[in-house]
């Protein structure tokens, strides 16, 4: 027979099981969602009649990427949603949009003038005029800006981070680099702990997430551009594999540039990854981590990022913390937190969110944990918020018991 | 009760629904008496391709001519049905470009619009296209559904005074002195049997026609020749694609609805065949390797089922191949042809003419009722296709779902307003790949004349979509039982039959993602809910 195997439209492998709308987050909660199948598959197929089909609810989709876990046929469920938004919708980007998208941006700025940034956007009537003007939600608490810049701090290091004969390069994100420079120095540590020097790369934009689920695929593309090329430099002729601790930023690199925005990366791909991944790779391959003996015990509860999920990664995570003998590991049923990024900011999905992670906030509550412990920064605000307890990422615990 | 009625029309196609709608129109009191359900002889079994002409105009520029005036009536009449997707005709390397010349012209002579366009242009027009393409020609061809132009046939004639008998076959004709005067029919649900008397007997019959004429002791050379087609998973081309070259086999391909079609082959079968057609797997083979020549990726595109219909051809010669022969009207007086009063047949050309079919029929029945009565159907739009109305519907309802909305008046244009839409509960979904809601299903049931799931099929498409009933077929059918269809014992058996029947199009094409799904659909059905009709049958 002369029929070819593989369809470049991937939909076709649906076998309309259902089993993505079941593991969909938003479907649970709000009924004016369609839901994956719906929004992906099906309503793809009724796209390619009539372009008039595209239903603009396909907003409500987190981008969370559980229907493609859960699917059996390997349809690629959540970039069909996010292709046709692209493609499709008529809702054009605002000042709101402008503003939660351009992490880069508004950090470079919020960081100049920390302290009264975070003051600000704190105070009541602020919140105010942002959820009746802006249409960001007045219940929401803003992450805070640090005073100076994670790559300031990384200048300042680049001697002695120079003098290891390993290197890695690192990814930093956005949120390392203008709200949580401390994290990226956990992670210095314990790369050096293990006889790796760190180094940023020539270039780095923000990886372009929130671009793309805002709408601004033309500037989106243009960042990974600049990405792809650096990482190229840093993997192709310096040989450094590439380290992030963002698992969004890991995903987003690694899968959402060729799916979504056409940028090709196979080249490069392997080569980035999770630095949990490569410590416990390196860890597995006989490296010692010199963990102090007298370190506070604390039991963590790890809870399990949709990207991370998507990326498979998760043990990665859960079994470096394991290692650690002062700590106690408890996992968290997989869920999502409902906050997607700049997703749980906007005032319409607020409800939404906040419902989609109801049962992780009473799962953490009842735990009795000490700290939640995530690989993802969104998921921390999201949980540090809604929940009594404060969040670390797994390289934050490490760094402390070292 | 005997009651007696002006025309008795056999035949529930689009042929004789339109012979219905252009009597009621004229005053004359019709009655169609169709043996299964509307459009389940060639009717619903074809292209659905809204000829331009183009295709006939070389050989057969009688019927060019009749397509090109009556697509154009069919855009205005019955816009509902239709879809303005614009055709192509392309030329390959290895068909040259010699019968481009010859085809505009003949285009343009029967009145079709035809222009030559660039091979990147047409590329433009439309992506699937064989790139390798050397020319190609833009026409006005389109798509037409030809079970939603039929119920609109029928919903029309029935507004004005028609009445409809599905499920009643003829058994025989009544004949007095020479004359046949009504028909003995079987009601195929209740096994009555009954007679109705008219003045005249119109015989649309299609290729069963034959057989209806031989009751009156009358002949009709008919040539029944099947012609095959497989139906795609979605739409892989948005315009229609014909080849440039003298007609063949499988060389159009038709974007219908959700999804295209590739057709047809052609081949002679015997009368005793008609009622069971399949596709075999040389056709499929050979409508895949023609289809590909004219979109590539038809290739490695999930085919969704491959089915079969019978052309209704009256000979005129004895070409084995059914191709050559005209496929011109044919309306026979059977009281001038055979001196048989009474009795007409109406035969011969294709879906694109029913109404010019039915046109003539209708002029040929006022001329013997003495009727003087002026065919209006050229004018009237058809119950749906009224487009201001179709805009007051949209923004009726427009609080439903996008999906569901724009789904809801494809198909039934502005009779979607009959739809209800007021409670999530109607709004739900029984058919998720068509998006068809429970409002739509029980419209159907209530105002359609539903009988069954395959009935139910051709009025909404339920069970038409990439699951091919996995999912609809048990919602649909407890809807039936609940609106009093039928009791738990049929509404199973109606199931099985009806999964049966979206079987046998998804056999000769069960490989890859379609056997997969079909496989799930299995689980569910026999391993999960337990239906199996064997058991009952053994005991």
């Amino acid at each position: 027979m002369i029929v070819k195997e593989n369809s470049k439209n991937n939909f076709e492998q649906c076998i309309k099981c259902t089993v993505c709308t079941v593991y969909c987050p938003v479907a649970a909660v709000n009924p004016l969602y369609p839901g994956p199948k719906q929004a992906g598959p099906d309503g793809e197929r009724l796209r390619l009649k009539r372009p008039e089909f595209y239903d603009e609810a396909l907003k409500y989709c987190l981008n969370c990427k559980r229907c493609e876990v859960a699917c059996p046929s390997n349809v690629r469920i959540g970039d069909i949603i996010q292709t046709a938004r692209i493609n499709h919708s008529k809702s054009k980007p605002g000042l709101r949009e402008f503003t939660l998208a351009n992490t880069d941006l508004v950090g470079s700025v919020a960081t100049l003038a920390a302290p009264v940034v975070n003051a600000t956007v704190g105070l009541k009537p602020v919140k105010a005029i942002m959820d009746k003007v802006v249409g960001i939600d007045h219940r929401r608490i803003f992450p805070k800006y640090s005073q100076g810049t994670f790559e300031g701090w990384m200048r300042k290091q680049r001697k002695a981070q120079s003098t290891f004969e390993k290197q890695v390069a690192y990814f930093h994100g956005c949120y390392v680099n203008y709200n949580n420079p401390p994290l990226g120095q956990a992670f210095v540590r314990v790369m050096n702990a293990l006889g790796y020097g760190v180094q940023l790369l020539d270039k780095e934009k923000c990886c372009g997430v929130a671009l793309i689920s805002n709408g601004f695929i033309k500037q989106a593309r243009r960042q990974a551009e600049v990405n792809v090329r650096s990482i190229r430099t840093a993997v192709l002729e310096k040989q450094l594999p590439v380290l992030a601790t963002s698992s969004t930023c890991t995903f987003t690199l690694r899968d959402e540039y060729p799916h979504l925005l056409g940028v090709d990366n196979h080249d490069v791909r392997d080569e980035v990854e999770l630095a949990v991944r490569y410590i416990y790779r390196l860890v597995q391959q006989g490296a010692k981590l010199p963990f102090k003996a007298d370190a506070p015990k604390i039991r963590v509860a790890y809870h399990t990022p949709c990207h991370m999920e998507k990326l498979g990664w998760s043990s990665y995570s859960i079994e470096l913390l394991k290692m650690i003998p002062s700590v106690e590991v408890t996992v968290l049923n997989s869920q999502c937190c409902g906050i997607a990024g700049t997703y749980g900011f906007k005032k319409e999905n607020y409800e939404t969110s906040q419902a989609i992670g109801e049962g992780l906030f009473r799962q953490i509550e009842a735990s009795g944990c000490d700290y939640v412990v995530t690989d993802c920064e969104t998921c921390k605000w999201q949980i540090e918020m809604s929940t009594s307890k404060r969040v670390l990422h797994p390289l934050e615990v490490l760094a402390q018991a070292l | 009760m005997t009651k007696e009625y002006d025309v008795i029309i056999i035949g529930g196609g689009a042929t004789g629904a339109g012979v219905a709608r252009d009597c009621a129109l004229r005053g004359i009191k019709p009655l169609l008496v169709e043996r299964f359900d509307i459009a389940t002889g060639a009717t619903g079994r074809n292209h659905g391709l809204l000829h331009s002409g183009a295709r006939y105009a070389v050989n057969d520029h009688e019927s060019a001519e009749e397509c090109i005036r009556e697509n154009m009536i069919l855009r205005r009449i019955a816009s509902h049905c239709v879809d303005e997707t614009g055709g192509l005709f392309i030329s390959l390397p290895e068909d040259g470009l010699e019968f481009q010349k010859k085809f505009i012209e003949s285009c343009l002579s029967a009145g079709i619009y035809a222009e030559a366009i660039d091979p990147k242009e047409a590329l433009l027009l439309e992506p699937s296209a064989n790139p390798a393409l050397i020319g190609a020609v833009k026409v006005p061809d389109g798509s037409v559904d030809p079970f939603r132009l039929t119920t609109a046939n029928i919903i029309d004639a029935k507004l004005h005074g028609a009445e409809v008998l599905t499920y009643h076959e003829v058994e025989e004709l009544i004949m007095e002195q020479g004359r046949v005067v009504g028909v003995k029919v079987l009601d195929r649900k209740s096994g009555e049997r009954k007679e109705i008397r008219s003045r005249i007997v119109v015989n649309a019959g299609g290729i069963w026609g034959h057989n209806i004429a031989k009751k009156a002791g009358v002949t009709i050379n008919m040539l029944p020749a099947k012609g095959s087609l497989l139906i795609f998973g979605h739409r892989v081309n948005n315009v229609v694609l014909n080849r440039c070259r003298k007609p063949a086999d499988a060389d159009i391909l038709v974007p219908g609805d959700t999804i295209s079609l590739i057709g047809t082959t052609s081949s002679k079968v015997l009368f005793d065949e008609v009622d069971n057609m399949y596709v075999t797997a040389d056709e499929v083979d050979l409508l895949l390797r023609e289809g590909a020549m004219l979109a590539p990726s038809l290739l490695h595109t999930r085919i969704l089922r491959a089915y079969a219909g019978v052309r209704p051809l009256v000979a005129s010669d004895d070409d084995p191949s059914g191709r050559s022969v005209s496929r011109g009207i044919v309306v026979l007086d059977h009281a001038t042809r055979d001196g048989v009063e009474g009795f007409i047949t109406i035969t011969g050309g294709k879906l694109m003419t029913y109404r010019l079919m039915g046109e003539w029929t209708t002029d040929l029945i006022c001329k013997k009722l003495a009727v003087d009565a002026k065919c209006t159907t050229a004018e009237r739009p058809l119950p749906g296709s009224s487009p201001q109305k179709r805009e007051q519907t949209s923004r009726k309802i427009h609080a439903v779902p996008t999906m569901q909305r724009e789904s809801s008046l494809y198909r039934h244009g502005d009779m979607a307003e009959r739809v209800e839409t007021s409670t999530s509960a109607k709004r739900s979904l029984v058919c998720e790949c068509e998006e068809v809601s429970v409002g739509e299903v029980e419209y159907a049931i209530n105002a359609l004349e539903v009988n069954n799931l395959v009935d139910l099929r051709r009025r909404t498409r339920v069970g038409m979509g990439t699951c091919q009933g996995e999912l609809c077929a048990c919602r649909a059918a407890g809807l039936m039982a609940e609106h009093g269809k039928y009791c738990t014992r049929r509404a199973k058996q109606d199931l099985a039959s009806f999964l049966n029947e979206r079987w046998k199009g998804m056999a000769p094409v069960a490989w890859g993602d379609t056997l997969r799904e079909s496989e799930f659909t299995m689980w569910l059905y026999d391993g999960v809910c337990g239906l199996t009709t064997k058991k009952e049958e053994e005991k």
